[in-house]
């Protein structure tokens, strides 16, 4: 399948005489596929908005090539930008105008006919609100306007950056479905969001972007399999016994994170190792079950941004990818 | 084109463009009409009553006189001295009003001469423009940049540079149109002031020539305004940066750097002063003096004159739309859009 979006290494470092140096993107690498529903995800300052910023040419990047629908961008920006829809970070439109004129504006703008403003309108659910100014409206009905706004185009390649932020249920689920609608129709859709729940039952793929690295890609399926893999949960008979027999299978060469009542242990070949390993010590086990794996657990393994109790995490403190690092 | 039919459209759905127009429209229009209402036609029944009042008053003064000089002349003859001082010598008997203190055109009722009076004005209507085009023109691309409005076009059209162009010019054009159309408007007004309320004077090709060139420097002047204050908005990518280095201009150039000037002895000090320029160069020049080049004391003085020239003013004008419009091309272009 040809690839619509690819990003090599691309850098973007910002200077300030008070902060002073900060790559906010390290030789990220990124590839979306036509027709599939990508889901492009990272912790708080990650640099996934940068990452969009500058395939789109809003910012100007320090290294690296971006090629957009086959063309290296941000010199063929111009003539593909027709063919580009996007919504880059939180909507923001002009308040006092209504979405009908918003939208009618940017089709002025950019050529596209009158008529495709109401479909679009109609699309995301705002026809009859269409009158009112934007700055009556919720967080939840200016994303459906910025959504409404990016598809305005009919584009080859949509670029959402927190679509579903600040949508209800119903909202979240007609986005949902509005996005399987599009990638079935054709429509590349490129989607950042931290609602991983969602990006699981939308996204064929995903890229995970860490402290401006990639730090795992590919299908939803096969990144959650991998994970799925390489942990089970332990419970004992006897809950007192749970931490001296984390050392032993510390000692043993597992990986082992304690909880109340169980232990996940990971890093093991085989379910079986871990019941001779203990029993061999006098542990007897009472329960073993692979470890059930989501999108979430996965992507805070993934970028270490798993909440520890009693520590404040700020959000630099996250993963940094490891050299031919998982996923890669 | 359809970049440019989209920022005009924008332009003028949106609510400071409106509401700045209206006001400059409402508050040009109280000048015409209370030069309406205060003018009145000199003819043979206004000549009578200005003849009859000055009559009047002459003689009141006159009796007055008389009163007084009466009064005087009672002191000193109860031997009160130095009546110099408050009547004056002879108890101001050589002062008696005359006749032609009391001239009756004084006494007659306000009458607009159009050309007399229709170049100033001109310099009024472009000053109350230039400011509303500074305002309008900040607010379109300051309110863009703050809104998102604009990186939301730089999606649709990313060329940075003809997009701010394109709105540099749609502001430009629009408030070059609003200048034509509400400057037609205010010459009828007042044409039809002179016509029926006053005297229209002798109005040669020379004096419409002279009325045509204050025009274009006044319609100069609106077109500055606009581009510095969309350059400002653009450099600080918000209205209030346009607004505030406006308003923080005029009160260090105009306040802040006159009192250190003048505090300091700098001959000319206004020479520095943005004002001193406006007026230059709607007025085709304006004269500075000198008075502390002069030394009273060995008699009259004609104190040292500066004549700063519309020239000059250009000059002035041309470094300050080139810095500003120059420093927010060079930002549109290497800054990043965030």
């Amino acid at each position: 399948m040809a690839a619509v979006l690819e990003i090599t290494g691309l850098e973007k470092t910002y200077r300030s005489r008070r902060r002073g140096v900060r790559r906010a993107l390290d030789g990220f690498d990124m590839v979306v596929e036509q027709g599939q529903v990508h889901g492009f995800l990272g912790p708080n300052g990650s640099g996934k908005t940068t990452t969009l910023r500058t395939l789109l040419g809003l910012i100007r990047p320090n290294g690296g090539r971006m090629v957009l629908l086959g063309e290296e961008v941000p010199a063929a920006l111009p003539r593909i930008a027709k063919r580009v829809g996007a919504i880059v970070e939180s909507p923001q439109f002009f308040p006092n105008f209504t979405a009908s004129d918003t939208l009618s504006l940017l089709a002025d703008a950019g050529g596209v006919s009158k008529q495709r403003v109401a479909e679009v309108l109609e699309l995301v659910g705002l026809r009859e609100r269409a009158k009112e100014r934007v700055k009556t409206y919720s967080l939840g009905m200016k994303q459906r306007l910025a959504v409404a706004s990016a598809l305005l185009k009919n584009p080859d390649l949509l670029i959402l950056d927190e679509p579903a932020n600040g949508l209800d249920p119903g909202g979240i689920r007609e986005m949902r479905t509005l996005m399987r609608g599009l990638a079935e129709s054709g429509m590349t859709v490129v989607l950042s969001s931290h609602i991983l729940g969602e990006v699981q039952l939308i996204c064929d793929s995903v890229t995970v972007i860490s402290r401006g690295r990639r730090v795992a890609h590919g299908p939803v399926a096969d990144i959650l399999a991998q994970h799925a893999g390489t942990g089970v949960t332990v419970k004992l008979e006897d809950p007192a016994e749970l931490s001296p027999a984390a050392e032993v299978l510390i000692s043993a060469g597992a990986r082992v994170t304690p909880h109340p009542d169980h232990l996940s242990v990971t890093n093991v070949d085989r379910p079986a190792w871990v019941t001779r390993t203990l029993a061999e010590k006098g542990f007897f086990v009472s329960e073993l079950a692979p470890v059930r794996v989501d999108l979430e657990s996965v992507f805070l393994d993934l970028t270490a941004t798993a909440p520890v109790p009693g520590q404040a995490r700020q959000v630099d403190d996250s993963a940094t990818a490891p050299a031919g690092g998982w996923g890669v | 084109m359809s970049l440019a039919k989209a920022e005009l459209r924008r332009l003028f759905k949106r609510r400071v463009t409106r509401v700045f127009l209206a006001l400059v429209l409402l508050g040009l229009a109280l000048i015409p009409l209370v030069f309406t209402l205060t003018s009145q036609k000199t003819g043979p029944e206004q000549l009578r009553a200005a003849e009859v009042k000055a009559q009047a008053d002459f003689e009141m003064a006159v009796r007055e006189h008389q009163r007084v000089v009466a009064e005087c002349e009672a002191l000193k003859a109860g031997g009160a001295t130095d009546l110099d001082m408050r009547y004056g010598p002879n108890c101001g008997k050589d002062y008696a009003p005359t006749r032609e203190m009391f001239s009756a055109e004084n006494y007659l009722p306000f009458e607009f001469t159009f050309r007399d009076e229709f170049g100033p004005s001109v310099m009024v209507f472009s000053a109350a423009v230039a400011l509303v085009a500074f305002v309008i023109g900040a607010s379109f691309v300051g309110a863009e940049w703050h809104s998102g409005g604009m990186m939301n076009l730089l999606l649709w059209r990313p060329r940075r540079i003809p997009v701010l162009l394109t709105k540099l010019g749609v502001v430009l054009a629009t408030m070059f149109g609003v200048t034509v159309v509400l400057g037609a408007l205010w010459t009828v007004a007042f044409w039809l002031i002179g016509r029926y309320d006053g005297v229209l004077g002798k109005l040669t090709a020379g004096v419409w020539q002279s009325f045509a060139l204050t025009g274009a420097r006044g319609a100069t002047l609106v077109l500055l305004a606009a581009a510095i204050g969309f350059g400002l908005a653009s450099l600080g990518r918000h209205t209030a940066m346009a607004l505030g280095v406006g308003i923080g201009g005029i009160v260090v150039s105009e306040i802040g750097l006159r009192i250190a000037l003048q505090i300091v002895e700098v001959p000319f000090a206004d020479r520095y002063v943005v004002s001193t320029y406006v007026t230059a160069w709607l007025n085709k020049e304006f004269t500075l003096y000198d008075y502390r080049s002069c030394a009273f004391s060995m008699g009259q003085c004609n104190p040292a004159e500066l004549t700063v020239t519309w020239q000059h003013s250009a000059i002035v004008f041309g470094v300050a739309l080139a810095l500003v419009l120059g420093g927010a091309i060079w930002s549109m272009r290497r800054r990043d859009i965030a």
